[in-house]
């Protein structure tokens, strides 16, 4: 076990992208720590150099006591988990996980136990003899994880480990690699761009965009308060609704809403409200009139999609297509809302919706940095 | 396809890497096709001079000179090959071609996959140049090479042995480019995991990659086994002890010391062509799917 730290670390392609711009993290003994962003942001860049499968363009690396940027990936002491596995599918599921152990020069016995042991582990008993191609998605995963867990390695490396499996299992494994984290304590670092997999999995989040990051902290922290307007964007489903302020001395204005206001904040602001805190108004109070335009029953809660008087704010994190399609017209912004189910609306309605002061998020909009009340 | 998809390919495809034959749907295999009208006369156009040859060699000389030819023997001279196998070191051509055969085959399967993955995945100066400098050489024709060849097997004093035939031969660009071709299609996730497995970069060539190239070995080796066994031109350039003929030149000869024996020379021509069908008749998926392989993503 061992800790991990990036210093300065930027990596250049040949074709001249710059993947990483300047890294620095520390992640401490046993930690597991996410790296989350959408694609294309570095994360798995990030976690390649590490690895050993690329070389940083500056910075340093180092795994335990060792600065590793001339470290082979067989010397580095860090078993890797892969988005599609890469389990050697002529290999039956203990050769797989045996095979980095042989090549190590690993002692027969010792191999056995070891294997024997990370199949208790992950319930592999049965499929030891069985191919890869013999195996389920969610077996295959199992079996990634084994040949990393053999190696008692230094550090875990995983690269969207989940992504490829449906939502049940992914559930499922979610909470079996948390277990296996909490149990054996091996530093992790784990890179998603699913941010229930970061939420839930990691003691921090690192949040990433564009090579560069975003936020660091504990995923409670980031969610409460994003540092900036792209994190705010980025995390939280459904995201922050975020529409244009203006500050005037004594209020703030959103769109019709006008609430009383006495920090002193810049004229032009971004006004960041978490679906979950907009609840229909019982009684008075300062409330924006929400034309309810989809409605999304979940049960447990109601996801309302729907407009509200003022201009949107882009965070940067919007991913193309993903957007739900709210038509918008004249001075109006979409939002979103989650209610209880008691509050069901019907498209169509108009909902007044009760604002807590208390519980908006404010971002200078020349920044994009959230400004502290 | 996405590398995704290209994986899970790997991943549920068995050990030899192609779909079981299964998968075929067999309720078509006997359907009457309007193909057929085509098929059926060019295999008819194909398969008369293998029969004629067959014939031939069940002849008597007599017969064989008869206008116009037999196709159907009226004994059969089954002396035609024992004959043969006496008039001629037949024997013995037929094991130098297969030494010869047997060890540019191997050589090719060891160098071209050493060079292809090479090729195929090692960054190195003047990776491009080289490669497209290999890929020129397929485009020169034999003869314009052989000169130049001879002087250098020459060099080595390897001129009338079984070696002049097989040194020249060891490694091949077109082998060389197809293994390299089948290479870039393995996910290179795979070659990934083997490193930080630990895995060096020949236990990576040999462990994981040529274990999951069966079909892309299989098609070089039955292909240049055909190429091997059949050649003519070079033997006849380097090799005039009767006792190091391979067994095209060898039966060459024979065609100029029995000019008219025609029964004879086919009879041995049927003999030198036994593993070459036999070859043909086990591999031919392999060599039929060799034009084509170069891409196995599809």
């Amino acid at each position: 076990m061992a800790q991990v730290l990036l210093d300065h670390v930027t990596k250049r392609f040949a074709d001249g992208v710059v993947a990483l711009d300047d890294l620095s993290l520390e992640i401490a003994d046993g930690e597991f720590l996410i790296l989350v962003g959408p694609s294309g942001c570095g994360k798995t860049t990030a976690l390649r150099l590490v690895a050993g499968l690329e070389r940083p363009s500056s910075g340093t690396i180092t795994i335990g006591d060792r600065v590793v940027n001339d470290v082979t990936p067989r010397d580095r002491d860090i078993a890797m988990v892969f988005q599609n596995y890469a389990l050697y599918p002529h290999m039956t599921a203990y050769q797989n996980l045996a095979f980095g152990l042989k090549e190590r020069k690993t002692p027969k016995p010792e191999i056995e136990r070891r294997v024997r042991e990370a199949s208790a582990i992950l319930g592999l008993d049965e499929l030891l003899k069985r191919r890869p191609a013999q195996l389920s998605g969610g077996q295959r995963q199992r079996v990634a994880m084994g040949r990393a867990l053999v190696r008692e390695p230094a550090a875990f490396l995983l690269d969207e480990p989940l992504s490829n499996l449906d939502a049940k299992l992914r559930v499922q494994m979610r909470a079996e690699l948390k277990r296996i984290h909490q149990r054996l304590g091996i530093t992790t670092i784990y890179v998603t761009h699913d941010q229930v997999e970061a939420m839930t999995l990691g003691d921090r989040i690192v949040v990433m965009s564009n090579g560069r990051v975003q936020q660091i902290g504990a995923p409670q922290d980031v969610y409460r308060s994003p540092e900036n307007l792209f994190v705010a964007g980025f995390i939280g489903s459904p995201p922050m609704n975020l529409l244009r302020g203006k500050s005037t001395d004594g209020s703030l204005v959103v769109g019709d809403l006008s609430l009383p206001w006495s920090a002193s904040t810049p004229a032009e602001v971004a006004v960041g409200m978490r679906p979950e805190d907009l609840a229909p108004a019982n009684g008075s109070g300062p409330s924006l009139a929400f034309t309810v335009d989809v409605v999304e029953p979940l049960g447990s809660e109601v996801v309302v999609h729907g407009t509200v008087p003022g201009t949107a704010v882009e965070s940067g994190a919007e991913e193309e297509g993903a957007e739900i399609p709210i038509p918008v017209s004249g001075a109006r912004a979409p939002l979103t809302a989650i209610f209880d189910p008691a509050d069901e609306p019907r498209p169509g309605d108009t909902v007044n919706l009760a604002v807590s002061p208390a519980r908006l998020h404010l971002f200078d909009l020349r920044t994009g940095l959230a400004i502290d009340r | 396809m996405s590398e995704i998809e290209t994986l899970e390919l790997a991943n549920r495809a068995d050990a030899t890497g192609w779909p079981s034959r299964e998968e075929e749907p067999p309720k078509h295999r006997f359907l009457f096709s309007g193909w057929h009208l085509v098929l059926i006369p060019i295999a008819v156009v194909m398969v008369i001079p293998l029969v004629w040859m067959l014939v031939t060699s069940l002849q008597t000389l007599e017969e064989t000179r008869h206008y116009p030819p037999t196709l159907v023997p009226t004994s059969l001279q089954f002396s035609n090959y024992t004959d043969v196998l006496q008039q001629a070191p037949f024997a013995r051509w037929f094991v130098n071609t297969l030494i010869v055969t047997v060890v540019v085959v191997i050589g090719n399967l060891l160098f071209c996959s050493l060079a292809g993955y090479a090729f195929a995945r090692i960054r190195f100066f003047g990776r491009g140049v080289v490669f497209i400098a290999i890929l020129a050489t397929l485009m020169v024709p034999f003869q314009v090479v052989i000169i130049p060849t001879f002087l250098i097997v020459r060099g080595f004093g390897l001129i009338d042995t079984l070696g002049a035939l097989m040194l020249p031969n060891l490694v091949s660009a077109f082998g060389i480019f197809m293994l390299r071709q089948f290479f870039l299609t393995l996910p290179i996730e795979l070659e990934e995991a083997a490193r930080i497995d630990g895995a060096s970069r020949l236990g990576i060539l040999f462990k994981i990659v040529l274990p999951l190239s069966g079909p892309a070995l299989a098609t070089l080796a039955v292909i240049m086994f055909l190429w091997t066994w059949n050649d003519f031109l070079w033997p006849l350039i380097t090799i005039y002890s009767e006792s190091h003929m391979t067994l095209q030149l060898g039966l060459a000869t024979f065609q100029g010391a029995h000019q008219t024996n025609t029964n004879l020379l086919m009879a041995a021509n049927v003999m030198s062509m036994i593993p070459v069908l036999l070859l043909f008749f086990f591999a031919q998926r392999y060599f039929i799917r060799g034009i084509a392989t170069t891409g196995l993503k599809g």
